[in-house]
């Protein structure tokens, strides 16, 4: 079986390894660098919780091949809080307003909603709805995930004036 | 779910990869944005033995606005069309289309060579293809051909494509002046695949009559009506007149039946959808004319 050589930056550190062509992305963050945080609904491209930010942009992991990710730069969920002692402003949120249960779909949530809140600062309820149409969470009925997403936006505006 | 072997070639030329498409041919497919190849993979309904990624290609990424109209590259992301102003400005139905694909995820990766190429029978931007009267370049190593929407799709998921030829651009004529649009459909949530479609294009002259008119319909392929077309030259637009045409347009549309919906129910809603795309459309365009659409 041959394997490629890559070489990706994920939530700011340098990872390379070898890989068959046909590993999908989620896979080669889960097993082979240990990132757990991405997780695998699907695996055909419907569910979301695999998002990652793959070059500044919100996509599926399970549609992209690893080797496809040489030289990119990844953003994964264990790269949202800006130190292990405290949470993002998103986090936060989510977990005062109760916007995850089962927290499944939270990691692909969280990084759909930072893409959102970096592109619109002042998002729309509708807007916040457009942008999560394409994550699925089974446990909460989405309105408190829109409400932390809005609280969010207030508090991330507030430290970026 | 996860995908059978295959050997990986990553091309940095589109000289490259069509000589490793005239190497391989029905052995290999081509990657774009992989949204819709990869999920048939995952399942193992492709197994092809080479995959030819055209993401390493440049030359492929490109929007070229133009006094005559717009070129676009093949492997232009569906969120880049969103984006453009141009596009905005001159084609607001490939605007509006674009922005259904389906979820930000898929949008952010998903290119437009891909969706025409896959042609997938509800997908959005093939009958907006055929509304605009969209052209497609088809290269192959020894050669390049153009062939209109009208005869790049074939039957549901086959396009005039050969094995070894890869999409590399579409061309999109300018519009008429202060030409209005419309794209309807009906899907089961918001970026799914229409259950029923219809996009138009109106323009009126100082007069209010039609100048200009085009309606397709979402059917196994994009149906161009070109018998209700004739009907509307020359008419001032009224909801009886876009109803007979609507009627006119659905009359030969194929439709399947599946668990989401009959083909009746199909052919129904794409009837009322088509005439609600005329009347929106010429209502923007009479809007433009005064200056009024905001």
């Amino acid at each position: 079986m041959s394997t490629r050589q890559i070489c990706v930056t994920v939530n700011g550190r340098q990872y390379s390894g070898a890989v068959e062509p046909r590993r999908l992305l989620t896979d080669f963050l889960r097993d082979d660098l240990g990132l757990t945080g991405t997780h695998v609904g699907c695996e055909h491209g419907v569910c979301g919780a695999c998002t990652v930010v793959f070059n500044g942009e919100p996509v599926r992991a399970c549609l992209l091949f690893a080797v496809q990710a040489n030289g990119a730069s990844i953003k994964t969920i264990e790269g949202l809080a800006p130190n292990p002692d405290e949470l993002h402003p998103l986090q936060e949120k989510f977990w005062q307003l109760h916007g995850l249960q089962c927290g499944f779909c939270t990691p692909g949530i969280l990084l759909t909603a930072e893409a959102l809140l970096k592109e619109i600062p002042h998002p729309s309820q509708d807007q916040i709805r457009e942008w999560i149409s394409g994550n699925l969470c089974r446990c909460t009925g989405y309105l408190n995930i829109i409400s932390a997403i809005e609280e969010a936006a207030k508090v991330l505006r507030a430290n970026n004036p | 779910m996860k995908p059978a072997s295959f050997e990986y070639h990553d091309p940095t030329t589109l000289a490259e990869a069509l000589e490793l498409m005239a190497r391989y041919g029905e052995q290999a497919r081509p990657l774009a944005g992989g949204q819709s190849l990869v999920p048939l993979m995952n399942f193992r309904l492709l197994r092809p033995a080479h995959l030819i990624d055209l993401n390493g290609i440049g030359e492929l990424n490109y929007l070229t606005p133009a006094p005559d109209g717009l070129r676009i590259g093949a492997n232009t992301r569906q969120r880049v069309l969103e984006r453009g102003a141009e596009i905005e400005r001159r084609w607001p139905l490939l605007r509006d289309a674009a922005g259904l694909m389906g979820p930000v995820q898929v949008r952010n990766r998903g290119t437009l060579g891909g969706s025409l190429a896959h042609a997938f029978p509800s997908a959005e931007l093939p009958i907006v293809m055929a509304t605009l009267g969209a052209s497609m370049t088809l290269r192959k190593r020894t050669g390049r051909r153009t062939v209109r929407a009208g005869d790049f799709f074939l039957s549901a998921m086959a396009t005039a494509l050969e094995p070894d030829e890869l999409l590399t651009e579409i061309e999109i004529p300018a519009l008429p002046t202060n030409c209005g649009w419309s794209y309807q459909e009906v899907s089961r949530r918001h970026g799914d695949f229409a259950l029923a479609g219809a996009a138009s294009v109106v323009a009126l002259d100082n007069s209010g009559a039609i100048i200009h008119a085009r309606l397709t319909l979402t059917g196994s392929t994009p149906l161009r009506a070109h018998a209700a077309e004739p009907m509307l030259l020359g008419e001032r637009p009224s909801e009886s007149l876009f109803k007979n045409a609507a009627a006119r347009a659905a009359e030969n549309l194929e439709a399947d039946s599946d668990l989401h919906a009959s083909a009746e129910y199909r052919r129904h809603a794409c009837k009322v959808l088509a005439g609600r795309a005329l009347l929106q459309a010429a209502g923007r365009a009479a809007a433009l004319i005064q200056g009024g659409l905001s």
